[in-house]
């Protein structure tokens, strides 16, 4: 019980997400989370009046069942399998992160700041981030998981230019607005 | 029920996910700063183990569950959308601090904020679909 509670190694988690990649492949799918965004669309009636969500969305209740499970996933490990788990972040993380009024780094498993302060900028940021995500993963047909699990694994060249996107994106949202969004 | 099987997944998704901190903020802001292995080892090893794994089903041409041959749908050619399209979630993800799935796992975890990033994501996703004729692909 003692390894289950305490935080899990990289190795340890790569090595799973992995074996769950080629277990969804041997059962006749394929891991990729954000078709879930399109899914929910098609559920919503979205295809009435849009053709891109016009699809046997219910081939794809599979992966809603997964997203269920990812759910409840996250209230086991958070409720039963952790015992106030802080990631452990470098020291040099921590004191930038200080600097920009980050208090709870290296004290908690999220910024509290960020998630748990319901001021209009955090709003802002929780909804501007969610409309990159969705208009993101679907222009580019996948997120970490299709792309940079699946297709990379699947030496898919199409998948490398995604994920080399999605860092291009990650290093001028931390390296360039950062700066100028979170100003101390 | 095979779905109490993809449910099953999911909650070791889930658990892996959250234990192993790719649900965390800071492990996100860390790695796009460079300031730790952490993730990149997380990737690393997901893709040693993924890579060997899809060859070896590949090469002996196994079959997936209900006898049929596997084939994983192959990617579009295109150079705009993945980098277009990279570059938009790429900046999400880093503002979030976690990509769609952790997003799901954090919710259950009691990071009731996620509903807001959720609900802007399936909006982020129907706006794409909405004008995506007119977007270079």
């Amino acid at each position: 019980m003692e390894s289950l509670s305490a935080p899990w190694p990289w190795y340890v988690g790569g090595s799973l997400v992995a074996a769950i990649m080629l277990i969804l492949v041997l059962l006749g799918r394929y891991f990729g989370f954000s078709s879930n965004f399109r899914t929910l669309c098609a559920a919503l009636g979205a295809g009435r009046h849009c053709s891109f969500f016009d699809y046997d969305w219910k081939a794809q209740r599979w992966n809603l069942w997964f997203l269920v499970g990812a759910v409840i996933g996250g209230f086991l490990s958070a409720n039963y399998l952790s015992d106030h788990h802080v990631p452990d972040i470098s020291a040099t993380t921590v004191s930038q992160l200080h600097r920009m009024g980050f208090a709870s780094a290296g004290d908690a498993y999220y910024p509290i700041e960020l998630f748990d302060v319901w001021t209009v900028r955090n709003i802002a940021i929780m909804a501007v981030g969610g409309l990159l995500i969705g208009f993101g993963t679907r222009y580019a047909g996948g997120c970490t998981s299709g792309h940079a699990i699946s297709g990379l694994s699947d030496l898919q060249w199409p998948s490398l230019v995604a994920v080399a996107g999605f860092f291009i994106g990650g290093l001028l949202m931390v390296h360039l607005l950062f700066p100028l969004i979170f100003k101390s | 029920m095979r779905y109490t099987l993809f449910i099953l997944l999911g909650i070791v998704f889930g658990i892996v996910m959250y234990k192993a901190e790719a649900a965390s903020w800071f492990r996100i802001y860390e790695m796009f700063s460079f300031q730790s292995f952490h993730m990149y080892g997380f990737i690393g090893t997901a893709l040693v183990i993924g890579i060997v794994g899809l060859q070896i089903i590949k090469r002996r041409q196994v079959r997936d569950i209900d006898g049929r041959a596997i084939t994983l749908p192959p990617k579009q050619k295109s150079l705009s959308r993945y980098l277009i399209g990279g570059i938009a979630f790429g900046m999400g993800w880093a503002l979030v601090g976690a990509c769609p799935g952790p997003i799901f796992v954090l919710l259950g975890s009691g990071l009731y904020a996620m509903l807001i990033v959720i609900a802007f994501a399936i909006l982020g996703t129907y706006v794409y679909g909405i004008i995506r004729s007119k977007l270079p692909h």
